[in-house]
């Protein structure tokens, strides 16, 4: 095969609005953003706490966290495995092979990131606004949501690393998911599968729709932060 | 205007800060009444800054005792730094923020916030984002910020050292402003011309040590220490 071929193929499949294509596009978007909200709502309070709080075992937490920013995706994916097992802890929820079960990989793998890019940002911000926030009463909780919200265009690209980490993964989605045709089958779970059957032009093509994608979306965020940040100076 | 009981005076007793193994501020002893405009003066590295922040409760001594009339004074004295620290809102925005960490009712930061701004001519700029202010702009805002929590005593760190001549002007009115109000002044500078213009007395530091505590024009016209002495004269600079 060649280049061209992929090309085409992509464009094929976007310009005759592929209803299966659709759906995969779309589930991959769902699973992917949902994750990465569920990540961000509970990492950058997480994060910022972990930024401020004086606590015994806040070493190790740190270090715990920037380690796990590296956890393969298929060991995440398998420890939701064995929790949404029929015999694990979460058995009776009944999500494996489910979208959800793909979220709950998802914000695993991306959790870390959040917890870790996050804490540096607030701790470096901590440094420099400390004695002007304590001198106007604030403690050091209370400056949580301060700092969270003074360094919103930093904490920006630590959501958009875990948006990219989340979007490229296949290990998870695939353990938990299952690649079931129409219901957990991803983008990249669907190039895994095109790519093992011998159909590289239809990989390809699902490679570049997923690259265009994480690109356009990461174009938008970038826009939208300097927009905002040029009007809050 | 003030809210709430005095505060003043404030006494300082056996103050003193080691860091670093070194005895930073050594045994410094003095009482700040009311109404007085003090200007803490000394060469750089003296300790001054350190005694600010002593005083304003931002760290803690390493022995002696910083003592406010009738025990605490928390959120009663405020304190201006060399650099202010802008939040990325607007100018009003972070008059809101400071109101809200002092405690005020949501409903009375607004209309306190706009009469901090028109007390002090800063109407144009509420709606600008703090941080793309001018130097002197911001450092403005801080003092307006500091105003509209209504402190007592307002402790300020050389706070014009990075500003041009105008700037400073603007800020040495607004310091006016406040000491005919009431507020009491603690600022350090190392301008001479500042200090006469403000100082009704003046803090004398050297090397951690406090060596003269005096009325403004007994020390600049007759300073009992050598170290004072040569300090006028521009030649202690260290
Ligand atoms: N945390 C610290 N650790 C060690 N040395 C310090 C610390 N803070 C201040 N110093 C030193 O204490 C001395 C007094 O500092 P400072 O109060 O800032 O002087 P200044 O009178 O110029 O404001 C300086 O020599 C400074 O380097
Ligand atoms: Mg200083």
């Amino acid at each position: 095969m060649n280049q061209q071929n992929a090309f085409i193929t992509a464009l094929d499949l976007i310009a005759s609005l592929d209803p299966v294509l659709g759906d995969i596009v779309l589930l991959s978007l769902k699973v992917t953003l949902s994750a990465v909200l569920i990540a961000a709502a509970i990492g950058l309070p997480l994060g910022a706490a972990l930024a401020l709080g004086r606590f015994p075992g806040r070493s190790a937490l740190i270090v715990v966290s920037n380690a796990l920013m590296g956890l393969p995706p298929v060991v995440a994916g398998l420890v939701v495995y064995l929790l949404l097992s029929r015999s694990g802890p979460l058995g009776f929820l009944g999500m494996l092979f489910t979208p959800g079960a793909m979220i709950l990989a998802q914000t695993v793998l991306i959790l870390p990131i959040v917890i870790s890019l996050t804490r540096q940002i607030v701790e470096d911000l901590w440094a420099e606004y400390e004695e002007q926030l304590r001198s106007l009463g604030s403690s050091r909780m209370r400056a949580i949501p301060t700092l969270l919200w003074d360094g919103r265009f930093s904490l920006i690209t630590a959501i958009l690393a875990g948006f990219g980490r989340a979007s490229a993964e296949v290990g998870a989605v695939l353990i938990v998911g299952g690649n079931i045709a129409g219901y957990t089958r991803t983008m990249t779970t669907a190039i895994a599968l095109e790519t093992s059957k011998g159909d590289l032009a239809l990989a390809l093509g699902l490679g570049i729709i997923l690259l265009t994608i994480t690109l356009l979306l990461n174009t938008g965020a970038f826009v939208a932060g300097r927009m905002a940040q040029r009007a809050a100076g | 205007m003030y809210d709430g009981r005095p505060i003043l005076p404030l006494t300082v007793s056996g103050l003193s800060y080691e860091a670093g193994g070194k005895r930073l501020l050594d045994t410094v002893s003095f009482d700040l009444a009311a109404g007085r405009r003090t200007i803490v003066m000394g060469p750089n590295g003296a300790g001054k800054t350190l005694l600010l922040r002593l005083c304003h409760g931002l760290i803690e001594p390493t022995s002696g005792r910083v003592e406010w009339r009738g025990g605490s004074a928390v959120g009663r004295h405020a304190m201006l730094f060399q650099r202010p620290v802008m939040l990325r809102r607007s100018a009003l925005g972070n008059l809101h923020h400071a109101l809200a960490l002092n405690g005020l009712p949501r409903t009375e930061r607004e209309p306190r916030a706009r009469q901090a701004l028109a007390h002090f001519g800063l109407e144009d700029i509420a709606s600008q984002p703090a941080r793309r202010l001018s130097g002197g702009e911001q450092q403005r805002l801080a003092l307006a910020r500091a105003w509209a929590q209504r402190p007592q005593a307002l402790f300020l760190d050389e706070p014009t050292s990075a500003l041009d001549p105008a700037a400073t002007r603007a800020i040495e009115a607004m310091v006016q402003t406040c000491h005919a109000e009431g507020m009491k002044i603690v600022m350090t500078t190392h301008d001479m011309g500042q200090a006469r213009r403000l100082a009704d007395e003046v803090i004398f530091l050297h090397h951690g040590r406090l060596l003269e505590h005096t009325p403004a024009e007994e020390f600049f016209d007759h300073p009992r220490t050598p170290e004072a002495q040569a300090f006028i004269r521009g030649e202690l600079l260290w």
